[in-house]
């Protein structure tokens, strides 16, 4: 399954980063070897292997409806980026976050 | 309108978000309360700060099991979360939890009234589920808060939710509508979820398309995301129908896409930021474990369920004597089957309870939507007013007179201190359980029962009615209904009916 | 006594020979000197360490002084810590103030120990190298044109050259031991679900373990003693019984103490790929192991030349996903400029993201995305099974597997920076554990070339007490763990 500069850009934006001509050209060939590296695994045959998504074989704990945390927006806004464009002020607004405007 | 006389038949699936009822999130202790301000219920799991995890919340889990068992459906004994990925700024991870290969709630089904149309009769069908996975809400967008820019609350982000989706079984916006209806009514009856629309408690996405009546490939199909109202899906689906018929119809193709339907010019239109093809890359949660649902998890839930509706509808029949047709009205909402059932507790007879509640009750009950589920007077009540025309104090007539004035005591001023009518210790109002005997008796609408008060009265109507006495002697039938109205009327209404009937019949042979 | 072990600081700080706040001043001082060399930590709050040194000194004078109580540690700076900086080596968080405290980090907070920092690791923990770091590479101290390992550089590098009593690290494919191994200690990778992730950044959600760094087996002991324990709070914490993994740390007397172990030597660990120094080296411990009584047993493990292609598969797939939260909106670095939401969305990231986190994600998000993942995250899953039955079987035959940690010694720094594949191949003996969800332990087994080298013990699930009892019984006899570089003494 051999890459392209096209998978690449296709990736890049599925997964949101930015990517220049270049970086996209130097990142096709280091993904290339370690895809290469990646396909040993085709040899091998699978058939009828479970996959093992967790190494203990448990089930999940459940957690009683009560509830545990309180108001934090204070704390946790405190980390909030700068607006950025020239505004330099925390992406804030009445308690809320703030993004460029959301298009439906 | 010429498309709907046409060869196409319109082919429809519905996916419903019903947020359950829950204290906490489905993946943290933080609050679900409706209304807080903005992201003060945002806690570091509802935000996705780095290195938090996730912890299934019980009751979610519980609610789906429910579920299933009210849609007859299989649960299996394992199921899994799986991470959806994409980018949006009120999906704080990058990743919505949710269920894909293994979901809780497997196939079932829901058996639907579809009621009678302008050209079509009322009749009933099966809609298949074909499953029913938990996830997680996200938060909200909202638009303009500082020009240019959108503002995120994370108060509704990890919000339980059961994704109910349907096959596509449905055949037109009637049929979709009565089945958002019939599930509406159904996670309320189970009390998985308050049903709440306006607050976003019970969302549908609704896949429609199109095809050549008699052809078996579905077409195209466009999903019109998050109506929260039935109105505006009928319209929708509608509109969106005829749109697809129409473009086809010009030669046009219908392609995949998500559309919002707008309330004010009925419309539909793709929306924007779905444009690019979505690649969710779904893979199993490492952060959750298998959630494994035991025997004796589904035999404790069942336990602790409310008889469904189609059983309650059977039992009325039997348990009544009611026709299958008021036993099925009375069960389309719990807390109108709770109340029939608690009237009828309270010492009214079953046939004119259920006539009453499905009656003036329902009608008042339609015409002030904001009681929601809860009528403003209580089953004791009631049955205190219907005894009361068994018992010949009142006429049915004065019974209307009475209610109408309970009613309006009662007012809308305590209405909204009343939240449930199905529970315990309900509160209705302050007027107590003879509050219709008080009535009758302060404003004397007691019927007149006593033979000589009646012949005083027949022997004045006859009095100053001559002419009708002698219409009636000349053998005009319609003359005696005359005069027992002027009774009645002379009465106030008062007067029993049965009595001046034959008292009257009685003076005019003389 | 810097080289003092956890036990000795321990008693000092009991009989006040030393108050917390005079040892931990001692760290601090030579964390003032050599730090800006060597570049172990990237945050220090000389404050909030102070605070707490003076409160360990209280509970000890008030007789509440649990083992740790006062000692001075170094945590890893993938764990949140309230208040302090906490920036997973990456520009993405370079502003981040935790408000929160790791699990590990409030165990330790309840244990009395004290925060000596946090220190440098690789981006994420993506890296063998610690030269993913946005805060800069950091020095191997035995030699500092070589680099520490990774990714725990910071710890590894802390605790080599005693800016620290002991570390914390995190292991996803080898980040505790790889580095144990090149900088000359003891480190331990729990069995999977043993310490709780909560507040641990995460990297590969189900491969990450937290875990010790400490000069001996025995300090290692008394660390997970404060570090494992059920978690109510991580989904895939497990609900054991505690133990006490000191309790088996007896002197070893006698001629053959570990009569009766039966060490299995995989012949996939000693094949082509392996530096013939570093193989004399390993081979030389385990000769020490027959002379203390244990049995040596020739097993396989068939499938762990796999172990790097899965690894490299689903370790991407679930970072990928683990790092979609770092989009510029709630905390993080966002752009300074851009055009619309998706403008800042891609160059937040574009940004606030080194080469190679990059690359795992782009990996990640090609192996999970419509039509590949069946062949390859499908597949990987499957063949992980694979390489856990093969523990399985070996377990059958030996009581604990012995081999190298790593192929070589600690390389030149910028040796193997531009070249993907070439790094990935440093974690080749380490990984099949993190698969497994196995618990492994490098131990400091001599020199190649004046560069440590590490024997790897990989235990059966559960198995620390023993396996730190078998490490513990090399440590009595031999001196290894007890060096330190001559240069900063």
């Amino acid at each position: 399954m051999a890459l392209n500069i096209s998978d690449i850009k296709r990736i890049a934006h599925l997964a949101r980063l930015e990517i220049s001509e270049q970086e996209a050209t130097q990142t096709l060939t280091k993904l290339t070897g370690i895809l290469g590296l990646i396909e040993q695994m085709q040899a091998v045959d699978t058939t009828g292997i479970t996959p093992m998504s967790h190494s203990q074989d448990v089930v999940q704990r459940l957690r009683d409806d009560v509830v545990t945390k309180t108001n934090m927006r204070e704390a946790f806004q405190a980390n909030a980026p700068k607006v950025g464009n020239g505004a330099a002020e925390k992406a804030v607004y009445g308690g809320l976050y703030l993004v460029s405007q959301v298009i439906e | 309108m010429e498309w709907a006389k046409n060869n196409w038949e319109v082919v429809i699936g519905l996916e419903t978000h019903t947020q359950l009822k829950t204290n906490t999130k489905i993946f943290s202790g933080a609050s679900t309360q409706y209304g807080a301000e903005p992201n003060t219920q945002a806690c570091e799991v509802s935000i996705a700060l780095p290195g938090v995890l996730p912890v299934l919340n019980k009751q979610a889990v519980e609610c789906a099991i429910k579920f299933g068992l009210a849609i007859n459906a299989a649960i299996p004994s394992r199921s899994v979360f799986s991470r959806k990925n994409y980018f949006y700024p009120d999906l704080p991870k990058g990743y919505q939890i949710s269920q894909f290969e293994l979901p809780v709630v497997g196939k079932g089904n829901v058996t639907i009234q579809v009621p009678a149309g302008k050209n079509t009769a009322a009749y009933e069908k099966t809609i298949h589920i074909t499953r029913a996975h938990l996830e997680e809400d996200a938060g909200k967008s909202s638009h303009g808060v500082v020009e240019g820019m959108s503002g995120i609350d994370l108060n509704r982000a990890g919000t339980p939710l059961l994704e109910i989706v349907t096959e596509p079984d449905m055949r037109s916006a009637a049929e979709a509508v009565a089945y958002a209806k019939k599930l509406h009514e159904l996670v309320q009856w189970i009390d998985i979820c308050d049903g709440n629309m306006q607050e976003g408690s019970f969302r549908c996405d609704v896949n429609v398309s199109v095809r050549p009546k008699g052809t078996e490939k579905l077409g195209t199909r466009r999903e019109i995301k998050n109506l929260n109202s039935f109105k505006f899906m009928q319209q929708a689906i509608e509109y969106e129908t005829r749109w697809q018929i129409e473009t086809l119809e010009d030669g046009g193709t219908i392609q995949q896409a998500t559309v919002l339907f707008n309330p004010d010019t009925g419309e539909t239109r793709a929306m924007r930021s779905k444009e690019e093809a979505n690649d969710y890359r779904y893979f199993p949660d490492p952060d959750l474990l298998p959630l494994e649902v035991t025997a004796a998890d589904t035999t404790r839930v069942q336990a602790a369920m409310p008889e469904l509706p189609e059983a309650m509808k059977s039992r009325f029949v039997v348990e009544y004597g009611l026709s299958s047709y008021d036993a099925a009205t009375l069960t389309t909402s719990r807390g109108m089957a709770d109340y029939f059932v608690a009237t009828v507790n309270a010492g009214a007879e079953a046939k004119p309870a259920a006539n009453w509640v499905m009656g003036d009750i329902a009608s008042y009950m339609n015409k002030n939507t904001e009681l929601l589920s809860s009528p403003p007077i209580s089953p004791a009540q009631l049955a205190n007013l219907l005894k009361r025309i068994t018992d010949g104090t009142i006429s049915g007539k004065i019974a209307k007179e009475v209610l109408n004035e309970m009613l309006l005591k009662v007012g809308a001023s305590t209405a909204s201190v009343r939240e449930t009518v199905t529970g315990e210790g309900a509160f209705y109002n302050d007027f107590g359980d003879n509050f219709a005997d008080n009535i009758i008796e302060a404003k004397g609408l007691k019927q007149v029962s006593d033979s000589g008060a009646i012949e005083a009265i027949i022997d004045e109507v006859l009095a100053v009615n001559q002419v009708m006495v002698e219409e009636y002697k000349a053998g005009k039938e319609k003359a005696f209904n005359a005069l027992v109205g002027q009774a009645m009327k002379a009465s106030k209404g008062k007067a029993n009916p049965a009595q001046v009937n034959e008292i009257l019949k009685k003076k005019l042979t003389e | 006594m810097i080289n003092h072990s956890l036990k000795e600081l321990g008693h000092m700080l009991a009989s006040k020979q030393i108050s917390s706040v005079e040892m931990t001043q001692t760290f601090l001082d030579r964390i003032a000197k050599y730090n800006p060399s060597i570049n172990a930590y990237i945050a220090l709050d000389h404050d909030k360490t102070i605070t707490q040194a003076k409160a360990a000194d209280i509970r000890i004078a008030n007789g509440s002084a649990e083992p740790l109580t006062g000692i001075p540690l170094a945590q890893k700076d993938i764990f949140c810590a309230k208040g302090w900086q906490t920036t997973c080596g990456s520009k993405m968080l370079a502003n981040f103030i935790a408000p929160y405290d790791a699990h590990v980090l409030s165990q330790f907070d309840h244990a009395g120990a004290v925060n000596l920092g946090k220190t440098n690791m690789d981006e994420f923990a993506m890296g063998s190298s610690n030269e993913t770091s946005y805060f800069g590479g950091v020095k191997n101290p035995w030699d500092f044109d070589r680099v520490p390992g990774g990714s725990s550089g910071g710890s590894a590098a802390a605790v080599a050259a005693r800016l620290c009593a002991a570390a914390t690290g995190t292991d996803t494919g080898g980040s505790i031991r790889q580095p144990a191994s090149l900088c000359g200690f003891t480190g331990l990778k729990p069995t999977y679900g043993l310490v709780s992730r909560y507040g641990m950044i995460a990297f590969a959600s189900s491969l990450d373990q937290a875990g010790p760094m400490a000069k001996s087996a025995e300090d290692c002991a008394l660390m997970l003693n404060v570090m494992a324990g059920f978690d109510e709070r991580d989904s895939t914490s497990l609900n054991r019984a505690k133990e006490d993994y000191t309790r088996g740390l007896v002197n070893m007397q006698g001629a053959q103490p570990l009569k009766g172990l039966r060490i299995g030597l995989p012949k996939e660990y000693f094949a082509d790929g392996l530096d013939a120094n570093v193989a004399k080296v390993v081979q030389a411990a385990i000769a020490e192991y027959r002379k203390l009584g244990a049995e040596t047993v020739d097993i396989s493990l068939p499938n762990s030349q796999l172990s790097i292609p899965v690894y490299y598969v689903l370790a991407p797939a679930e970072a990928s996903s683990n790092l979609s939260r770092y989009d510029g909106v709630r905390y993080g670095h966002r752009a300074a400029a851009y055009d619309d939401l998706m403008d800042m969305y891609m160059k937040s990231r574009a940004e606030g993201f080194g080469a190679e986190v990059k690359r795992r994600i782009l990996i990640g998000t090609y192996v999970l995305s419509a039509g590949y993942y069946d062949a390859y995250y499908l597949k990987a899953q499957q063949i992980r099974r694979l390489i856990a039955d093969d523990f399985t079987q070996a377990f059958k035959q030996c009581d604990i597997i012995m081999g190298p940690t790593a192929p070589s010694t600690a390389f030149k720094a910028g040796e193997k920076a531009d070249d993907p594949v070439a790094m990935y191949l440093q974690d080749v003996y380490t990984i099949a554990t993190n698969l497994a969800g196995l618990p492994g332990i490098s131990i400091p087994a001599g020199f190649s070339n004046g560069l440590p080298v590490g024997l790897q013990l990989m235990g059966n699930y559960f198995d620390e007490a023993r396996m730190l009892d078998v490490a513990h019984a090399y440590q009595q006899v031999t001196d290894w763990h007890t060096r330190m570089p001559e240069s900063l003494k």
